[in-house]
């Protein structure tokens, strides 16, 4: 070949160079296609709930939705509290302090999904089967759980998720 | 020669397009629109939050009466420069209807930054009942929706004028320079002072009409400085690749010219 | 088989079972290809490439948009604010719109001044035709989605043309609309071909670049490749040359979807879609505006709708009509000048149908819809027979030859061993 040794390596520079850049652009393109699957800005404004508990009376529950998904807000009678407190945690397949699971202990909140394959167990009205622990119970694969939310029988591997949540007045809470 | 004239060709056309097509946006409007200087012109163009936030105030004091904001929530108030704190009370400040409750009944809330701005009217009929007849348009895309948007709205909202003798107008219109067919139902919008400008800005009429396109212009695309930024970075990256790969051309054609 | 011999193995394996890099490596890397071909030959590849960006934007565009006449508008101003780099998206989807049409008549008028849909490429040619009409289609559709004024009025107007079909004409636009108006249903049922249409597109698409491997391209002098001293492979020569001409294609692309995004489309369209009033002037996007022009040229309803389709209609057959056994304009003075005529006619037909359909604009529509036709019906048979060509060269490389036949030798030293 006529072309000198520089010429040959100014050309692997040029076509390194070119494919770098052609690599990065390429990277840079394929970002928004990937990211506008994304929650989207309106969808992000409700990543938060707030609600107002004063007007959950004892021994009623509140379905409330945080983020698309069912949040049961349950103001516990001193029975129930004391069922969730009383159980010895080696009962428990998945072992948690009743105190762990609120910030309160008269209202328990927690996210209302069972943790098997995601159905919406019963037990919110008061005419639901509460399944034998009297907390909630899963008609999809018959997972129990106790007044604390916690699994007792069943596929459901693990306790009913509790999420964020403060009070950010003696009536306020804010889920998230 | 052939491709040289074939350039040139299509530049000329494509010169009479742009022109056919901004005649046909211009047909209709009698009066040129006068050109102001806006501080989000051009490709590095940025809105000025200062202006921004009195524009808001003129629509919040003056517009908000007649004229509904669709497609804005108050989150979106943070390009504005205002902190979620301060987002959160003015949004309180509005009333939006939510439900129904468990009683079945819709009820009325205070508004959170995730909603958008009610409107002033709950339909468009309501709305031309209280106008007579006339339907205030949403604003949101207003600078938009308007060829040359934001020159023709300040100039639609300093264009206001006594008719001209001999030109009677109809009953309940207005005489605007610049609005197609010159009557509009809209009255006068703005006057002197109308509002109170916190940061102590003199609020004339011209102020006032410039603040409030400012502000619409920014409601129509929110998102225009995020587009100018990455279009600079674009073309930068691309200027570069294109010139490796002319580069890269010429030495691999090399062997064969 | 000349197969190559690929170095991977698991390469090797796939291509004995199923040949897809042997075809590929002859369809895209060894693929002789004229060495003369200027720069006006990127487009078709620049088409491809911009077909691409539109099907990947527009997926990506239907996970957003509610096809539904009280959603429709809001949901695409929620693409433009909410959805992360929607708006990017949009003005991407929106602006490529107008550039496949700027890419494919470029493509077109070059096939046109070039002979280049003479035998043996009449397929090839009718095929690109076909390709043109998909996407005429489909960017009316398109443009129907947003659900803005000019959406709905443009989709009114257009589909009320199939009403001068004498007899059955209404009975067709109520077909079409799936009710008495534009409405809900007619929105759905575009949505639905706006999407299907594109992959039709890729379809006929195969087609036109199977038809054209046939053959093999047309080139600046319209004479046939001699041997191979007249061919370079396409890979690296004609790859690297598209990469360069895409570069300086996506720098103006670019320029256009950011910093002046909306510059080609209509403000009304960010009006939602009022069904009781209609915009002052109706104007279809710039890309249908000749055919609009020779539209209204015509007094007549269905003489006007029969004229536009016609419009199209005879470049499908234009092989027959153009009988000259020259292809490249370079060599026939006389077509080398009506050819331009053509070009500043459909620019005059492209200004008029943006303007109103009164006075001066009129006569004049009627001057360039009569000449198009005349171009295409009269002159190009006429001058089949009465224009003499000038001399042809004997072959590609006979004036490169001529010029420096060391040098040219020397590159090639592939040929001459």
């Amino acid at each position: 070949m006529a072309e000198s040794h520089a010429g040959a390596n100014r050309r692997d520079f040029i076509q390194v160079a070119s494919t770098t850049m052609g690599v990065v652009g390429a990277a840079c393109v394929a970002w928004p296609l990937i990211d506008q699957m994304n929650p989207a800005a309106d969808t992000l404004a409700l990543l938060t709930t707030e609600f107002d508990i004063s007007g959950v009376e004892e021994g009623m529950s509140v379905t409330i939705v945080w983020r698309g998904k069912p949040v049961f807000v349950r103001h516990r009678t001193e029975k129930e509290v004391e069922e969730a407190r009383s159980v010895d945690l080696d009962d428990l397949p998945d072992p948690e302090v009743d105190a762990d699971r609120t910030t309160n202990p008269k209202f328990l909140v927690m996210v209302g999904v069972c943790t098997h394959l995601g159905c919406v167990p019963l037990g919110q009205k008061a005419t639901d089967p509460k399944g034998e622990w009297g907390g909630w119970f899963c008609p999809c694969h018959g997972s129990h759980y106790d007044t604390s939310g916690r699994i007792r029988k069943g596929p459901a591997p693990s306790n009913l998720s509790v999420p964020p949540h403060e009070y950010i007045s003696d009536t306020v809470i804010r889920i998230g | 020669m052939g491709a040289r004239a074939f350039f040139w060709v299509t530049m000329v056309a494509a010169v009479a397009f742009s022109d056919g097509i901004s005649s046909a946006k211009a047909a209709g409007k009698a009066v040129d629109i006068p050109s102001q200087e806006w501080s989000f012109q051009g490709i590095f163009g940025t809105f000025d939050r200062g202006e921004l936030q009195r524009g808001f105030q003129v629509y919040k004091e003056v517009c908000s009466g007649c004229h509904s904001l669709n497609y804005i929530a108050f989150r979106n108030l943070v390009d504005l420069g205002f902190n979620e704190i301060e987002i959160k009370a003015i949004a309180a400040e509005y009333e939006v209807e939510d439900g129904p409750n468990d009683d079945g009944e819709m009820y009325s809330r205070a508004a959170l930054p995730s909603d958008r701005f009610p409107a002033p009217f709950p339909n468009a009929n309501a709305a031309r009942a209280s106008n007579g007849g006339a339907l205030p348009p949403d604003l949101s895309l207003m600078a938009e929706a308007r060829s040359d948007g934001s020159n023709y709205l300040f100039a639609l909202m300093t264009g206001y004028r006594d008719p001209p003798a001999g030109i009677v107008l109809a009953e309940g219109m207005n005489y605007n320079v610049y609005f197609s067919g010159h009557q509009i139902a809209m009255a006068m919008p703005l006057a002197e002072d109308g509002v109170d400008y916190a940061d102590g800005t003199k609020a004339t009429v011209a102020q006032q009409a410039r603040d409030v396109t400012a502000f619409l212009t920014w409601a129509s695309e929110p998102n225009m400085e995020q587009r100018k930024r990455i279009g600079v970075m674009t073309v930068l990256f691309l200027l570069i690749m294109t010139v490796l790969l002319y580069v890269s051309k010429r030495r691999v054609w090399a062997a064969v010219h | 088989m000349s197969g190559p011999n690929f170095p991977n193995p698991i390469v090797r394996w796939i291509d004995h079972r199923l040949p897809i890099f042997t075809l590929m490596h002859h369809e895209m890397h060894e693929y002789p290809t004229p060495k003369n071909l200027n720069y006006w030959w990127n487009f078709g590849s620049l088409a491809g490439i911009v077909l691409v960006i539109m099907l990947v934007t527009g997926i990506v565009l239907s996970m957003h948009y509610t096809a539904h006449v009280d959603y429709a508008f809001q949901s695409v101003e929620r693409i433009m604010r909410d959805v992360n780099y929607g708006w990017m998206i949009r003005y991407i989807h929106a602006n490529g719109a107008s550039f496949f049409f700027i890419v494919v008549y470029i493509h077109i008028f070059r096939g046109l001044y070039f002979g280049s849909y003479k035998a043996p490429r009449e397929l090839l040619w009718i095929l690109g035709v076909v390709i043109l009409l998909l996407m005429m289609a489909t960017a009316f559709m398109g443009y129907v989605l947003p659900w803005g004024q000019m959406s709905f009025w443009g989709a009114t107007v257009i589909t009320n043309l199939f009403s001068a079909i004498p007899g059955i004409g209404d009975w067709i636009v109520t077909l079409l609309w799936g009710g008495f108006s534009v409405d809900n249903p007619t929105l759905n049922r575009f949505y639905s071909l706006h999407y299907l249409l594109p992959f039709a597109i890729v379809g006929v698409v195969v087609l036109h670049i199977w038809a054209l491997h046939r053959f093999g391209s047309n080139n600046p002098l319209g004479i046939d490749v001699r041997g191979k001293q007249d061919s370079i492979p396409f890979h690296p020569y004609y790859t690297i040359k598209d990469m360069f001409g895409l570069g300086v294609f996506l720098i103006i692309f670019s320029a256009v979807v950011f910093f002046m995004p909306n510059a080609m489309g209509h403000p009304d369209n960010y009006i939602p879609a009022n069904p009781m009033v209609t915009p002052a002037n109706i104007v279809p996007e710039w890309y249908f505006l000749p055919f609009y022009a020779i539209l209204r040229a015509i007094p007549d309803k269905l003489l006007g709708v029969i004229a536009m389709f016609a419009a199209i209609g005879v470049l499908f057959i234009l092989p027959w009509l153009d009988r000259s056994p020259v292809r490249s304009g370079t060599f026939r003075p006389i077509f080398k000048v009506f050819f331009w005529m053509l070009l500043a006619d459909c620019v005059l037909l492209t200004y008029l149908g943006a303007k109103p359909p009164e006075g001066v604009y009129v006569i004049l529509a009627r001057i360039g819809t009569f000449y198009y036709f005349f171009h295409f019906l009269i002159l190009l048979p006429a001058l089949s027979i009465f224009e003499t060509p000038k001399p042809l060269p004997r072959s590609i490389s006979q004036p490169v030859l001529g010029s420096g036949a060391a040098a040219a030798a020397a590159a090639m030293p592939k040929e001459n061993s």
